[in-house]
């Protein structure tokens, strides 16, 4: 059931971004083209966004659990360290670079778009890089 | 500045937005999880016994969406020749990890969580992403 639920919010956050326009990495970089001829849709698309997911985990938080029983399994950590600074600073670069963020671009992805494929192929390279060099540059407990 | 009247979509992107903000609550209400496709993936790159099928359940209906969706056909407009889509891709996918989250965990769930981190997170992509933009398509 929990699988079914995954798959459906899948496939219906993979819905809105392609209604909200997000899929067209020109329009992403239309919005953050500040100097230039600017587009504000994405910022429509955050406030649609945040308003519903607002009351969601409102609801979800004075629960406790799922609707199916579930635990909930949040983020817990409130602190600011340089590394969530510097890693959104190069996402941001990258973003800005193609106009994909990762949600966008496998959904392109799904559509059969071969510059999708290349930036998703890569996207995954990068995390897997991420990975090795934790596990290179940590020492062994 | 000057407003892209052409490619503003208001009704479009806010009824999209809201689909996301939708599949956000759905995660959570359902699943218990976050809706972050950065981590949801990087989760399936070192997995976790029993911490799998629900990653590859949200995946795969986020790549069975154009199917879904073939009545609302998109023209994306890709400026980035391929080897910058590989850099950016790298760039993302290394950024994302670090950063503990990208546009959907930090920007959309985090926001709605009212998350300091996400908020320091999400000014920070974007204000990278402004400087780039600004970079590649006024001064390069």
């Amino acid at each position: 059931m929990s699988l079914v639920a995954a798959f459906a919010a899948g496939l219906v956050f993979g819905a809105g971004l392609i209604l909200s326009g997000m899929t067209d990495p020109g329009k992403v970089i239309g919005f953050l083209d500040l100097a230039g001829n600017w587009d504000p849709s994405l910022a429509f698309v955050m406030a649609g966004a945040i308003l519903v997911g607002f009351f969601a985990f409102r609801l979800a938080g004075r629960r406790g659990k799922t609707f199916l029983g579930g635990a909930l399994q949040l983020p817990q950590r409130r602190d600011i360290d340089a590394r969530l600074v510097a890693g959104s600073v190069v996402f941001g670069i990258g973003w800005g670079l193609a106009g994909f963020c990762p949600g966008p671009a496998l959904v392109a992805f799904g559509s059969g778009l071969d510059q999708a494929a290349v930036f998703v192929a890569a996207m995954l390279g990068g995390m897997v890089i991420y990975h090795a060099a934790e596990r290179l540059l940590k020492p062994p407990a | 500045m000057t407003i892209d009247w052409t490619h503003f979509t208001p009704w479009t992107s806010l009824g999209g937005g809201m689909l996301i903000g939708l599949a956000a609550a759905m995660l959570v209400l359902l699943s218990g999880r976050i809706a972050g496709v950065s981590g949801i993936v990087g989760g399936l790159l070192v997995p976790r016994s029993g911490d799998i099928g629900w990653r590859l359940a949200f995946v795969g209906g986020l790549l069975l969406a154009p199917a879904a969706m073939a009545f609302y056909p998109v023209s994306p407009r890709i400026d980035a020749g391929f080897g910058t889509l590989a850099l950016a891709g790298l760039l993302v996918g290394a950024g994302t990890s670090y950063g503990s989250g990208c546009t959907s965990g930090h920007g959309v769930c985090g926001l709605s969580r009212l998350s300091p981190r996400s908020l320091v997170a999400t000014l920070q992509f974007m204000l990278a992403g402004f400087i780039t933009v600004f970079f590649v398509r006024h001064i390069v």
